[in-house]
């Protein structure tokens, strides 16, 4: 537990540079810096390692690096996500605040093999505690010759600076990220062209979360094979899950990849006291809920979540016990994502209003017969016919509590009341 | 309209950006300039501030309306952001919520008489295994409890 992220948690001052590199940190920089490691051979070891995207899309890091057109003639950005808003996703803000130094050299990392001098992170507007302690970090960076130009007389430089949003889900999203970063509204951009090819302010730029860019440098120190090692086929590593809800202790583990569910539960303190387990949604809102018996089959890690019949998402597992109303919680997610969305396509913008009406009757006691079937047909309209992926978001939870909960919103359309409430 | 305090905040996040491109900052020179303005915005700070950014107005506009983090209407002094999505609510964020409205006295939306505070629902702050909890200024506030809320709420002046 606590291998690579997290593992300087528990010692003194976990985000100073001093203890950052007194457990190896900027090793793999100086290196880089000393022209001992090529763009090509950290592609290498992160194909090797398996490590894939941990902002919920899980494309793999490594593949990422190598569509940048790294010998185009222009500015080339990297940019990091630290967004953080999908609910029930919390570590993204640790590693900031105990860790910040791991995503600056990443990003450094990212910086030398895209040939990109230029980077940002993106935080979410209200992570002020964070974005001190990473400014922090940048400023002891600087002071020690580790960013800016030419450094250490070499041809490599790297500019890093923290962008702050202002509330808005959306702004999580890739190419909404760097419209704002541009200074306006934050709506995805239509796809391709890839930023990759067209980015931040037109140029080639490459994006990836938080995690994943403080996950590089182990793994360059200790191998790309080190990594996948500690992981299970398909899933690389270890992973951060955030596990949340009707927990005795949440918190967020650095685990290895394949754990069991069950021991992750346990991990977190296991059920409340008279409680038992009802349904995990198993890696963030917007990913579909489980019924406790598929999650206490599961094992965390991309393939055993998705045979369990969801996905892994950003690792945000939220835990419901038996004293959960269904209808109640999904009228909340509905809600969410109703006010998130951006409104650029009809799918999206009409039909997570729908969503959230028609629950929002259920709940008052208003429900209709057919609403069930309602639901079912406004999520499938969405589904796959937005511009970005929050319209998706917005339709799994939906199709997965109906299909995996029925008679709690039959009961509730019928009886004007919870099943579970009353 | 923008002090000149506020006009180098502004102007140390320009710097981070290429030449040009300042109008990247805005998101940040409206926060700037909201907090010194009784946490709200007005067309005419908004304006002051793509004037300063030499950027469009209804842009700068556009950011001001499409973000959460910004006011178009009087707040209270103390702005408590509540947090009432998934992980809070399963943890009694909704009851903790009537028992703050009840002991500031006026409902979610609304500023105290005194206009010490007002109490806004928010969406996941990113901080769920912490929850229930919300946030004030830059401080979160997590694990909360009745006792708890009624602690910090006494403590704001
Ligand atoms: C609605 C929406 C919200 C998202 N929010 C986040 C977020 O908060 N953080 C994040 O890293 N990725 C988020 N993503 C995923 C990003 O678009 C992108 O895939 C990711 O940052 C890529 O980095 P990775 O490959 O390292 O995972 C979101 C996607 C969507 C559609
Ligand atoms: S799917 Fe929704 S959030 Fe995404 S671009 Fe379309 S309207 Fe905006
Ligand atoms: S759900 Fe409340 S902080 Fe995430």
């Amino acid at each position: 537990m606590n291998e690579v992220c997290f593992k300087n948690l528990d010692q003194k001052d976990p985000w100073s540079l001093k203890t950052y590199e007194a457990n190896g940190g900027y090793s793999v920089w100086r290196k880089i810096l000393k022209g001992e490691l090529t763009p090509e051979q950290i592609i290498d070891e992160l194909k090797t390692s398996g490590l894939r995207g941990r902002g919920g899309a899980g494309f793999p890091t490594g593949l990422k690096w190598s569509f940048m057109p790294r010998n185009a003639d222009m500015q080339k950005y990297v940019v990091c996500n630290s967004d953080e808003g999908e609910p029930g996703t919390c570590k993204d803000r640790d590693i900031l605040r105990y860790n910040p130094h791991s995503v600056i050299e990443g990003m450094a990392i990212g910086g030398f093999v895209m040939n990109a001098t230029k980077g940002y992170n993106y935080i979410r507007g209200e992570f002020m505690e964070p974005f001190y302690r990473f400014e922090d970090a940048l400023k002891e960076a600087y002071a020690a010759g580790l960013l800016g130009e030419n450094l250490d007389g070499s041809s490599v430089s790297f500019d890093l600076y923290a962008h702050l949003g202002a509330g808005a889900y959306i702004c999580g999203e890739e190419t909404a990220l760097l419209e704002s970063l541009e200074g306006k509204k934050g709506q995805p951009r239509f796809k391709p062209p890839f930023p990759a090819n067209i980015g931040l302010f037109g140029m080639p730029t490459t994006i990836n979360n938080t995690e994943s860019f403080a996950s590089v440098p182990d793994i360059l120190a200790n191998g790309g094979q080190w990594f996948a090692d500690i992981g299970v086929e398909n899933s690389g590593g270890c992973k951060l899950f955030s596990v949340t809800g009707h927990v005795n202790e949440p918190a967020n583990f650095e685990v290895p990849m394949g754990l069991p569910f069950k021991d992750l539960l346990e991990m977190a303190g296991g059920i409340r006291e008279g409680r038992t387990l009802k349904a995990v949604i198993p890696g963030g809102s917007s990913t579909p809920v489980l019924t406790a018996e598929a999650a206490m089959a599961m094992t965390m890690d991309y393939d055993g979540i998705e045979k369990a019949g969801s996905m892994l998402g950003a690792g945000s597992v939220i835990i419901m016990d038996d004293s959960t109303c269904m209808v109640e919680t999904l009228t909340r997610l509905a809600h969410f994502y109703y006010d998130e969305s951006c409104g650029q396509c009809t799918p999206c913008r009409e039909g997570t209003g729908w969503l959230y009406r028609v629950l929002k009757r259920i709940m008052d006691g208003n429900g209709k017969a057919d609403d069930i079937d309602l639901l079912m047909g406004v999520q499938d309209k969405i589904m796959g016919n937005t511009i970005c992926a929050l319209g998706d978001a917005a339709a799994m939870p939906v199709e997965s509590f109906l299909r995996c909960f029925r008679e709690e919103f039959e009961y509730y359309i019928e009886h004007g009341k919870s099943m579970v409430k009353g | 309209m923008i002090s000149t305090k506020a006009k180098k905040q502004i102007d140390a996040w320009v710097a981070k950006y290429p030449e040009g491109r300042q109008s990247s900052a805005v998101m940040e020179a409206l926060k700037i300039v909201q907090a010194e303005n009784d946490n709200s915005l007005t067309s005419d700070s908004i304006q002051a501030v793509a004037d300063y950014l030499d950027m469009p107005g209804i842009a700068a506009a556009e950011v001001a309306t499409f973000y959460e983090n910004y006011n178009h209407k009087p707040v209270g002094k103390y702005t408590i952001r509540f947090c009432h999505n998934i992980s809070c609510m399963l943890n009694g964020a909704d009851d903790l919520i009537a028992h703050l409205e009840k002991k500031i006295g006026v409902k979610t939306g609304d500023v105290t008489p005194d206009g010490l505070v007002n109490v806004k629902k928010v969406e996941c702050l990113g901080a769920c295994v912490g929850a229930p909890m919300f946030q004030i200024g830059d401080q979160y506030y997590e694990n909360l409890t009745a006792d708890k809320i009624d602690e910090i709420v006494d403590g704001l002046k």
